[in-house]
């Protein structure tokens, strides 16, 4: 028997109490956690898809879409661009390297991007099993997508117009799996990624729908009327990044959106509901504290005889008032914890839907810097709300309560 | 072995007391017997240093127990008393056998041996894992009594033991705490307004 243990004695002896300010405390950190936990995967997860990738230029429209659609691919294209034009973009001295990439169908609601093989490198993609495409209608396909439709080496694919699941067929659009990449944990293991040309030639003998609002695609012949879906830049100066996307924007039929700009603008977006709601978090918490507080305080006086006889059996004034301290650190500290293991099932609840819906996987349960704030407070409330109780019984005047018994 | 002179104390300058010198040898036992009101109890506190005295000297085991600071009173009290009180308190989270425990731990000791033999000594060894609410009357008693003498005390301070019982249960307790103090090496002092037991006392005074 110690003080220690006598803590935990009191607390299970009065278990409905302490369940509620337990409960709350469990709420409020968890809450929080989850959605600092939340916040952290998601931007992680931005910014690593955003890597090397200065500017993307597409149709006219809203640059957030055309961000989200190109860089991260998930939302519809703002439209498609000439290819010439695009070429004379990334023929400018300010352009380091360029990507297009090319959007048309689909594989059983996983997009099938036509690209060139940078796309590839760019996100560190590396090739699992068999080889790259050489010809086309040769596709690599990305980690997600051959776990969730288990496909294999040799499979043929028959892909549906649009990007959407319910398009119509093409019977020529037969690709061939030719390769599988390794997990990147970047956009790409969610993609099936062929080369341009066979985007180009899938449509070029495909009866066009004109009720198809996904995508406007031409069918001229020419070569010099082809299109793509939008260019991936990366400058060769990132002073660039000021000046460049304005001069597109204002002196062509394109648009230029700048990747970290308009993300930071979403982050602001989100960010107004994220504040809300952990005001709203911490309040819990400052609730949980009262809550402790009163119920240290009622059982101080349910426990005064009790303590006198503990402080007669020869403990001293400082044994008791650390008693109570326990107490309730005991309680904040098991709320704390017990709110990280409750975020870190919200998390994996979170990413499961998340990953129904946009194919992005958030798992990763690391401890965040945020979170030791979170302790601290934890461990704040806890001292802070026991201090009362740990004074009174500190000035007890055990005598007086004796006799009057 | 106990000594007191010319005790004084007042309760916010309101109740006003002062006590007979007591001097009482080793090996003796004492009862104090006085009607309510007469500063029984607040005289066992000071005995037991749980008050301080506003004047006089109270010399326990050859310390003067006025001179101490309430630190040293709460280590002095758990090496050398053990406290019997009129209504027996408990901790009431813990079961019988974790109270004394309880109450070793505070006077840095730890031996079970001595808490079974203490038990069984007062016929209440099976109940050492029960919650003490769940106890009658009789055995909270009994169980206040071992946690008096858990920690060897060298003197039981006993404040009204008897009060509430009828007179075979009256005797019953005090040769059940005689024995204990004998038992254990302990001197008794007990404090009470009950006249049954001056016939158990070969030295009492009266307040």
């Amino acid at each position: 028997m110690n003080i220690f243990k006598l803590s935990i004695k009191n607390i299970f002896n009065k278990p409905l109490s302490s369940s509620i300010s337990l409960a709350l405390l469990v709420l409020g950190v968890g809450i929080i956690s989850l959605l600092l936990q939340l916040n952290t995967l998601i931007k992680d997860q931005m910014d690593n898809n955003l890597r090397g990738i200065d500017m993307v230029v597409g149709a006219k429209g809203s640059p957030l879409q055309l961000i989200l659609s190109s860089v991260y691919h998930i939302d519809s294209p703002t439209g498609n661009i000439s290819l010439a034009e695009a070429e004379t973009i990334s023929n400018n001295r300010m352009v380091g390297s360029s990507i297009k990439i090319l959007y048309g169908d689909n594989y059983k609601g996983f997009r099938i991007v036509g690209a060139e093989k940078k796309f590839i490198e760019l996100y560190k993609g590396v090739i699992k099993e068999g080889k790259d495409w050489d010809n086309p209608y040769e596709v690599l396909v990305g980690s997600k997508v051959y776990e969730k439709l288990k496909i294999n080496l040799g499979d043929e694919l028959i892909s549906s117009h649009g990007l959407r699941e319910t398009g119509q067929s093409h019977d020529e659009g037969t690709f061939k799996v030719v390769g599988l990449l390794k997990p990147s944990n970047s956009v790409i293991d969610q993609l099936i990624i062929t080369s341009p040309q066979s985007v180009w030639d899938i449509h070029e003998t495909h009866d066009h729908d004109e009720n198809e609002n996904e995508h406007e695609h031409e069918h001229e012949n020419e070569h010099d009327n082809r299109e793509i879906t939008a260019m991936l830049i990366k400058f060769k100066s990132p002073m660039n990044i000021i000046q460049f996307p304005r001069q597109i924007n204002e002196n062509t039929n394109l648009q230029a959106a700048v990747p970290s700009y308009e993300i930071s603008r979403l982050f602001k977006l989100f960010g107004f509901g994220i504040e809300t709601l952990s005001y709203l978090a911490y309040l819990i918490i400052i609730v949980s504290g009262f809550s402790l507080f009163i119920n240290l305080f009622n059982s101080m006086r349910e426990r005064k005889y009790e303590m006198a006889l503990i402080r007669t059996l020869g403990a001293s004034r400082f044994q008791l008032s650390t008693m109570i301290i326990f107490e309730s650190l005991v309680l904040t500290i098991s709320g704390f914890i017990l709110g990280l293991l409750f975020s870190r099932f919200g998390v994996m609840f979170v990413s499961s839907l998340m990953e129904e819906s946009i194919n992005y996987n958030l798992n990763s349960l690391k401890i965040l810097n945020e979170e030791y704030w979170l302790l601290g407070l934890s461990v704040l409330i806890g001292v802070v709300s026991s201090l009362i109780p740990a004074i009174q019984v500190y000035k007890m005047n055990i005598s007086k309560i004796l006799a009057d018994a | 072995m106990l000594k007191t002179k010319e005790v004084e104390f007042n309760y916010d300058n309101q109740m006003f007391f002062k006590f007979q010198n007591i001097d009482l040898n080793s090996n003796e036992n004492l009862l104090i017997i006085g009607e309510s009101g007469v500063g029984k109890t607040t005289l066992m506190h000071l005995l037991a240093g749980l008050l301080k005295s506003n004047s006089g000297s109270i010399k326990l085991f050859d310390k003067e127990l006025n001179q101490m600071s309430s630190y040293q009173l709460d280590s002095f009290r758990k090496n050398n008393i053990g406290i019997v009180f009129q209504r027996p308190h408990f901790v009431n989270s813990l079961t019988v056998k974790e109270n004394l425990q309880l109450a070793q731990y505070i006077a840095n000791k730890n031996d079970n041996t001595r808490i079974e033999s203490i038990l069984k000594n007062l016929n209440i060894f099976e109940k050492s894992n029960k919650k003490t609410n769940q106890l009658s009357q009789g055995e909270k008693q009994r169980v206040s009594i071992a946690l008096a003498i858990v920690n060897s005390p060298k003197l039981i301070l006993a404040d009204e033991p008897t009060s509430s019982l009828d007179d075979n249960n009256c005797s019953k307790v005090i040769k059940l705490l005689k024995k204990q103090a004998t038992d254990f090496g302990a001197q008794l002092i007990v404090i009470t307004h009950d006249s049954r037991l001056k016939k158990h006392f070969k030295k009492s005074i009266e307040l």
